[in-house]
C-alpha cells in the first residue's frame, strides 16, 4: 500500500494549485492516507481483463456544427472578473 | 392547509377556475420563507421582486396552458442563473452576483412559467451528504432541526418538506438528490445519465451529475421530470432521445411486476427500522400483484472507493476553472500570478472542497494513474455489469435511500469515511448511470422519514414513476407534514 508522506501532500497542493499551512499539510497526509488505504480493497478485484467505464452511455464524439452564434459581448465577459483593464483581465505578474 | 398541499394539478385548475392567482402562491411561498426559514436555513438567495412582478404578469395573461405556470419553485445554488447570484454555497463564488446565462433547466422552467423563488442552500460544490459544508448557514431538516437535512441538495429537500415551495431542482452525483429527498420524506429522482441537460450545472464530477426534480408526491415529480428532460445541443452528453409522458403513464397498475431487492441493502450497517419499512412497503407490492426476489449486487461494497476515486479525480479536474482571473472572489494576499491562484483557492474553498481536490489531483497524478484511477474506472464497469445482469430478469430494484434515518448535526463531521459511507446504497446508481428515485416509506422510532428507493433500467423513468406512484396511492405517509409551527 502506498504509504503518503508530507512531501508528496505538498506536491500534490502545489499540482492543485492550493496554499497549504505545516498544519494543513498535517490534516491532509492523515486524510489522504485514510481514505487511498481504504480504496486499496479496490485490488481485492481482478481487473485485468475488464474494459474501464468513462461515461455510462456509449456516445462518441458527439459534434455540433461549427458555426458563429452571438454569444456574450466583451463587455458581459469582463463583467464579474476582479479585476480588468482596457477590455482585458488583468491579474499580478506572472515574472517575478 | 396550505395551497402547497394541493398537487400541481389542481392547482392547474384553481388557477385555470380563478379560484387562485399566482400572486396567491407566490405569496403563499414567501410568507412560508418568512414564518420558517430562519430555523430551516433553505434559502440562500430570494428573488422576491422579479417573482412578485412575474406572478402580476403572469396573471395578467391570457394564455395559462402551459406545463408549470405560475408554478412557485427553487433552484439549487449550483444551477447558474442569469441575474440571480449563484454561489454553489462557496466562499469563492460569494460575489457572482450576476451569471451571464441560465442553465439549460432552468430556461425550461422559465418557458413553461414556473416562478423561481430563489436560489437553494447545499453542500459547497456539491460535496457533502448532510449540508454542513455549506460555507453559509447549513440548512437544517423541518422534521426536527437539531438533524441534518441531508445533502448535497440538502436545501431543495428541506424547502419543499417545509412547505416553503412546490418543487425544487437538485443536483445528484452521489446521492445527493435521492438522500436529502429520504431525510426529508419528499420524492426525489436522478435520472438516468444523459437525461437532462447538464449545461449551466456547475460541474462537480461530469460523468456521475445528474439534475432532477424534488416534490412534494410523485405525480409533481413526473411533471417537472417531463419539463425539463430532452436532448440539448449545449451538453455532449446529452442523450438524444424522445422524451415520454411521465405523468400519462403514471397511473398503470403494477401487476405482474418483478422486483429485484439487493441483499447487500438490506445488510448490517442498515437499521432494523430502516430494513423494517422496506421490507413493509415490499408487502404493499406484492398485494399490488407484483413479486419480489433477492438477489446479490456482488460489487455493491467496493462502489464508495470507487466512487470517492473517481468523483475527486473528475471534481479536481473540473475545479481547476475557479482560478480567480474571471470572476469569484480574488485573494488580496499575492504578489504573482502563482501565488494569487494558490491563495485564492485555498481562501475560497472549504476544507472538504480542498481535500477532494488533493484526492483527485493525487490519484490522477503520475505514476498513481493506473493504481487508483484507471482501476476505479474499471471497478466501476463490474459495478454496472452487476445492475445490466439483474435487468435482464428484473424490472425495477428496490431497497433503502440510506442505511439510517438522518444523523444529527455534528455527529458524522469528524471522519470524512464515516460520512462517506451514509451514500452507499445510492452511489452504485450513480456509477451505473441507471435511474432511481426515493420516496417515504415510514418514520422512524423518533418521527424521521425514511426513504424507498426504486432504481429502473436506463432511460425507463416511466417505469420508475409508475411502480413508485402506485405505492403513494396505497400508502399516506407523503401527506404526513412536519410541525414547524404554524399552518403548513
Amino acid at each position: 500500500m502506498a504509504e503518503i508522506t508530507k512531501d508528496q501532500v505538498k506536491h500534490v497542493a502545489h499540482l492543485a494549485r492550493l496554499a497549504v499551512t505545516e498544519e494543513d499539510v498535517e490534516k491532509l497526509t492523515d486524510d489522504l492516507s485514510a481514505i487511498i488505504g481504504y480504496a486499496e480493497q479496490l485490488n481485492e478485484l481482478d481487473t485485468e481483463n475488464v474494459e474501464p467505464t468513462t461515461h455510462v452511455l456509449d456516445l462518441k464524439n458527439v459534434m455540433r456544427k461549427d458555426e458563429p452564434k452571438k454569444w456574450i459581448t466583451q463587455e458581459e465577459a469582463l463583467k464579474n472578473a476582479p479585476d480588468k483593464e482596457a477590455g482585458h483581465f488583468r491579474v499580478p505578474s506572472i515574472l517575478e | 392547509m396550505s395551497l402547497f398541499d394541493h398537487t400541481i394539478k389542481e392547482l392547474e385548475e384553481k388557477l385555470h377556475n380563478k379560484e387562485i392567482t399566482v400572486q396567491d402562491l407566490v405569496d403563499t411561498s414567501y410568507n412560508r420563507i418568512k414564518e420558517v426559514d430562519d430555523k430551516v436555513h433553505a434559502f440562500l438567495t430570494l428573488d422576491e421582486e422579479n417573482a412578485k412582478a412575474k406572478a402580476k404578469e403572469l396573471d395578467n395573461t391570457k394564455d395559462q396552458s402551459q406545463r408549470l405556470f405560475g408554478i412557485p419553485g427553487g433552484i439549487k445554488d449550483n444551477l447558474v442563473t442569469k441575474g440571480i447570484r449563484t454561489t454553489c454555497a462557496s466562499q469563492f463564488l460569494d460575489n457572482f452576483d450576476d451569471p451571464l446565462y441560465n442553465a439549460t433547466v432552468v430556461d425550461k422552467l422559465n418557458n413553461e412559467k414556473a416562478v423561481t423563488i430563489g436560489k437553494l442552500n447545499m453542500d459547497e460544490f456539491a460535496m457533502g451528504s448532510s449540508n454542513e459544508n455549506s460555507s453559509y448557514t447549513p440548512t437544517r431538516n423541518p422534521w426536527n432541526t437539531d438533524h441534518v437535512p441531508g445533502g448535497s441538495s440538502g436545501g431543495s429537500a428541506a424547502a419543499v418538506a417545509a412547505g416553503e415551495i412546490l418543487f425544487a431542482l437538485g443536483s445528484d452525483t452521489g446521492g445527493s438528490i435521492r438522500q436529502p429527498a429520504a431525510f426529508c420524506g419528499v420524492v426525489g429522482l436522478k435520472p438516468t445519465y444523459g437525461l437532462v441537460s447538464r449545461f449551466g450545472l456547475v460541474a462537480f464530477a461530469s460523468s456521475l451529475d445528474q439534475v432532477g426534480p424534488i416534490t412534494r408526491n410523485v405525480e409533481d415529480n413526473a411533471r417537472v421530470l417531463e419539463v425539463i428532460a430532452g436532448h440539448d445541443e449545449m451538453d455532449s452528453t446529452s442523450a438524444n432521445i424522445e422524451i415520454p409522458s411521465y405523468t400519462e403513464n403514471l397511473t398503470k397498475d403494477v401487476k405482474g411486476l418483478k422486483i429485484a431487492v439487493p441483499k447487500e441493502y438490506l445488510a448490517e450497517g442498515v437499521a432494523p427500522e430502516v430494513k423494517e419499512s422496506v421490507l413493509e412497503a415490499l408487502k404493499v407490492y406484492e398485494s399490488l400483484g407484483a413479486t419480489w426476489e433477492e438477489v446479490s449486487l456482488p460489487h455493491s461494497k467496493y462502489a464508495v472507493a470507487t466512487y470517492y476515486l473517481l468523483s475527486s479525480s473528475e471534481a479536481s479536474a473540473n475545479l481547476a476553472r475557479f482560478d480567480g482571473v474571471r470572476y469569484g472572489v480574488r485573494t488580496e494576499n499575492a504578489d504573482n500570478m502563482i501565488d494569487m491562484f494558490k491563495h485564492s483557492r485555498s481562501e475560497g474553498f472549504g476544507e472538504e472542497v480542498k481535500r477532494r481536490i488533493m484526492l483527485g489531483t493525487f490519484a490522477l497524478s503520475s505514476g498513481y494513474y493506473d493504481a487508483y484511477y484507471k482501476k476505479a474506472q474499471k471497478v466501476r464497469t463490474l459495478i454496472k455489469n452487476d445492475f445490466d445482469k439483474i435487468f435482464e430478469d428484473y424490472d425495477v430494484v428496490i431497497g433503502p435511500t440510506t442505511p439510517t434515518p438522518a444523523f444529527k448535526v455534528g455527529e458524522n463531521t469528524d471522519d470524512p469515511l464515516t460520512m462517506y459511507a451514509n451514500d452507499i446504497l445510492t452511489i452504485p446508481v450513480n456509477l451505473a448511470g441507471v435511474p432511481g428515485i426515493s420516496l417515504p416509506c415510514g418514520f422512524s422510532e423518533n418521527g424521521l422519514p425514511i426513504g424507498l428507493q426504486i432504481i429502473g433500467k436506463y432511460f425507463d423513468e416511466s417505469t420508475v414513476y409508475r411502480v413508485a406512484h402506485a405505492y403513494e396511492q396505497a400508502t399516506d405517509h407523503h401527506t404526513k407534514r412536519p410541525q414547524l409551527g404554524g399552518a403548513n
